[in-house]
């Protein structure tokens, strides 16, 4: 198999929702809104499952542009280590009114 | 206002049906995201960085109140409230779904709107003076001119899958308040020295990662051959311009590699290829448009509104919103009155449902049912009279829309950057509200005077700020927000691109460098001059020294 250019580990993996457009997580089973429920892959072998399930979902027709994302492991949270990706977590900085920020009380 | 006849709803109608099924098809799994991207950005949706995104065509920035209404209604049932209005005078939904896209397409259609054209490698919305219709200095009202542009361009079938987008201005003065040398094509409407009216054709201009200054191609056009010479241009550039590189796809490109003279020379070429294969140009389409755009019934009022100067005398806010909010109109006793939606502290460009509601309200009652969103992402309500001033601005007050800043340092352009849009490199709106709280100061504005900032959240440069007095460009620099700032940038008529001060900054710097930067100017200006003038007169060298101080004590 070709070798496929991967972010550091650890990874969680994040897409659009194809109906809602909003940002889920791969998690445990299934995705989640919620970050902190996001499944973490430490190793090539799950993020490579990670990226097989987002593949499997993809043409499922549940999400689009499902792709892995570093993160660091904060009070046993993910957060991604570049600061666009935690935007996405989170919602727009300047209305904490919207998005997971407010949803989740992140 | 041009009302919409049965073969413009005819096709409205059959492009949401389109769409309703090109979305179904998609969710059910026969169209792949591939296949449908390109077919949701021909309907104005994208997929950004929390969300859909909906972009709403507004025929050169012009909305009745109903229309206003049913912006503001979709807002509230679909989004989250609010909507985001843009330098191109559309309007943004951030939040909507994709299987409810078809119906807001539909709530749109129903009040003559639409989402066509507002995206992808087509003729994009036809942008016109704030002031179209009002203005005292215009030498026509440019909205038929750019309806009949709309018209052409709508779904037309050679230029549906052009190399990349292609942006028009129209404007019909001699102060060019459109953006002309910024466009794909600017059009200024002139009249000759035989009194003919007609259009001097500007080509090329553009921002983004290369911004280049749109260069006369023809002095004078007759009316009549407007469509058949943009046919021909656009024809060129379809054919000639490049398609093996996106960042190279633009009109501009191909006049800068090929120059001016043989672009020219193409579009004459051509030209006269349209000219000898279709019958004599006619302008009864035009008449027809321009019928519709009749002048709306003016009163014969006296020049001065004694209630509106007694009503500043007794209220200092309402004398400060007259002073900087209104603009002298053709008509006496009347004014175009701005309504800045950049409050201090605010996101730029973003109007509430409620406020929105409020808007159309004073439209209908005081400004003959008409509202003008302007590339400084504000409104304007055209033909206000003098007397009513004083009631519009008390409903603006309540509704927190009566911000007396137009033209004033807070009144800041600013793109959705890293908050919204999935191609940013960096924040604008936060900065943006940054810069507004710490020059909030009325007094402080007042004695900076006419300065425009202008934010972009990348190189795309959608907040224009190549051509802003002080420039912000947001990037990314070793794994964090850098903003780089550029001064001197004029969108107008002495129309310049900025220059760049120095190494970007992290956003906590920039107040302080744009201190240092107004500083030099409030040190060195002359008697009347405003921020550009001073700059065009000692050059950049004194305003690079100031910023370098910050730069070097932020590395
Ligand atoms: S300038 Fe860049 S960040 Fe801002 S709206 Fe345009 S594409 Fe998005």
């Amino acid at each position: 198999m070709a070798v496929v250019k991967r972010p550091p580990f650890p990874v969680i993996l994040v897409a659009n929702d194809l109906v809602e457009g909003e940002v889920i997580f791969a998690a445990e089973h299934g995705w989640t809104r919620d970050v902190r429920a996001a499944r973490v892959a430490n190793d090539a072998e799950a993020a490579q499952a990670l990226e097989q399930f987002g593949a499997a979902q993809a043409r499922a027709c549940k999400v689009v542009d499902a792709y892995l994302v570093d993160v660091e492991i904060e009070a046993g949270v993910p957060v991604p280590r570049h600061y666009r990706e935690r935007l996405r977590t989170l919602g727009p900085s300047h209305r904490l009114d919207l998005g997971k920020q407010a949803d989740f009380h992140l | 206002m041009y009302a919409y006849d049965e073969l413009d709803r005819q096709i409205v109608r059959e492009r949401v049906a389109q769409f309703a099924s090109q979305v179904e098809r998609r969710l059910d799994g026969s169209l792949t995201e591939e296949e449908f991207r390109p077919l949701r950005l021909k309907n104005g949706v994208y997929l950004q960085l929390h969300a859909y995104m909906l972009r709403v065509a507004i025929p050169y920035g012009g909305l009745s109140s109903r229309q206003l209404r049913q912006l503001a209604l979709i807002a509230e049932k679909y989004d989250r409230g609010y909507g985001h209005f843009t330098t191109r005078t559309n309007i943004q939904f951030n939040w909507p779904k994709l299987r409810e896209i078809p119906a807001i397409l539909g709530l749109l259609a129903d009040v003559d709107m639409h989402a066509i054209q507002t995206s992808g490698n087509c003729i994009r919305n036809t942008t016109t003076d704030c002031f179209a219709g009002a203005a005292f200095d215009e030498i026509e009202d440019p909205r038929p001119t750019a309806e009949w542009i709309r018209q052409w361009s709508t779904l037309h079938p050679e230029f549906d899958w052009l190399g990349r987008k292609f942006k028009i201005a129209v404007t019909a003065t001699q102060q060019d308040r459109a953006v002309l040398r910024g466009h794909d094509v600017g059009v200024r409407i002139v009249r000759n020295a035989a009194g003919e009216t007609g259009y001097r054709l500007y080509v090329g201009g553009g921002l983004g990662r290369t911004p280049m200054e749109g260069k006369l191609v023809r002095d004078f056009l007759p009316r009549a051959e407007l469509l058949g010479y943009l046919e021909a241009i656009l024809r060129v550039y379809n054919l000639e311009g490049r398609r093996d590189n996106k960042f190279k796809a633009r009109i501009k490109i191909l006049v800068h590699e090929i120059g001016l003279e043989a672009f020219r020379a193409q579009v004459e070429a051509e030209y006269s290829k349209v000219v000898a294969a279709a019958p004599a140009p006619d302008l009864r389409e035009f008449e027809r448009i321009t019928a519709s755009f009749d002048a709306p019934d003016f009163a014969d009022l006296p020049e001065v509104s004694r209630k509106l100067e007694q009503a500043q005398a007794a209220d200092p806010d309402l004398a400060q919103f007259v002073a900087r909010n209104l603009f002298r109109h053709k008509k006496k006793g009347y004014v175009a009155l701005t309504i800045s939606l950049k409050s201090i502290g605010g996101a730029p460009g973003d109007a509430t449902a409620e406020q929105m509601r409020a808007v159309a309200d004073l439209a209908e009652q005081f400004s003959f049912d008409q509202v003008r969103v302007s590339y400084k992402q504000n409104l304007v309500l055209p033909h206000v009279r003098r007397d009513d001033v004083p009631e519009i601005f008390a409903v603006l007050k309540a509704q927190g829309l009566a911000t007396p800043n137009v033209d004033l340092i807070t009144d800041i352009i600013c793109c959705p950057g890293l908050d919204y849009c999935a191609l940013a490199t960096a924040r604008s709106i936060p900065l943006a509200q940054t810069l507004s709280r710490h020059f909030a100061d009325p007094d402080k504005q007042k004695e900076i005077g006419e300065l425009s900032i202008k934010i972009s959240g990348c190189i795309n440069a959608c907040a224009h700020h190549h051509i802003a007095n002080i420039g912000i460009l947001g990037l990314e620099k070793s794994g964090g927000e850098s903003y780089q700032i550029t001064i001197g940038g004029d969108p107008g008529d002495q129309y310049a691109l900025g220059e760049l001060l120095g190494p970007g900054l992290p956003a906590s710097a920039v107040p302080e460098a744009i201190d240092r930067v107004i500083g030099v100017y409030l040190d060195a200006r002359r008697q009347g001059e405003t921020f550009i003038e001073t700059y065009r007169r000692l050059g950049v060298t004194p305003f690079k020294a100031a910023f370098k101080e910050i730069a070097d004590a932020v590395a």
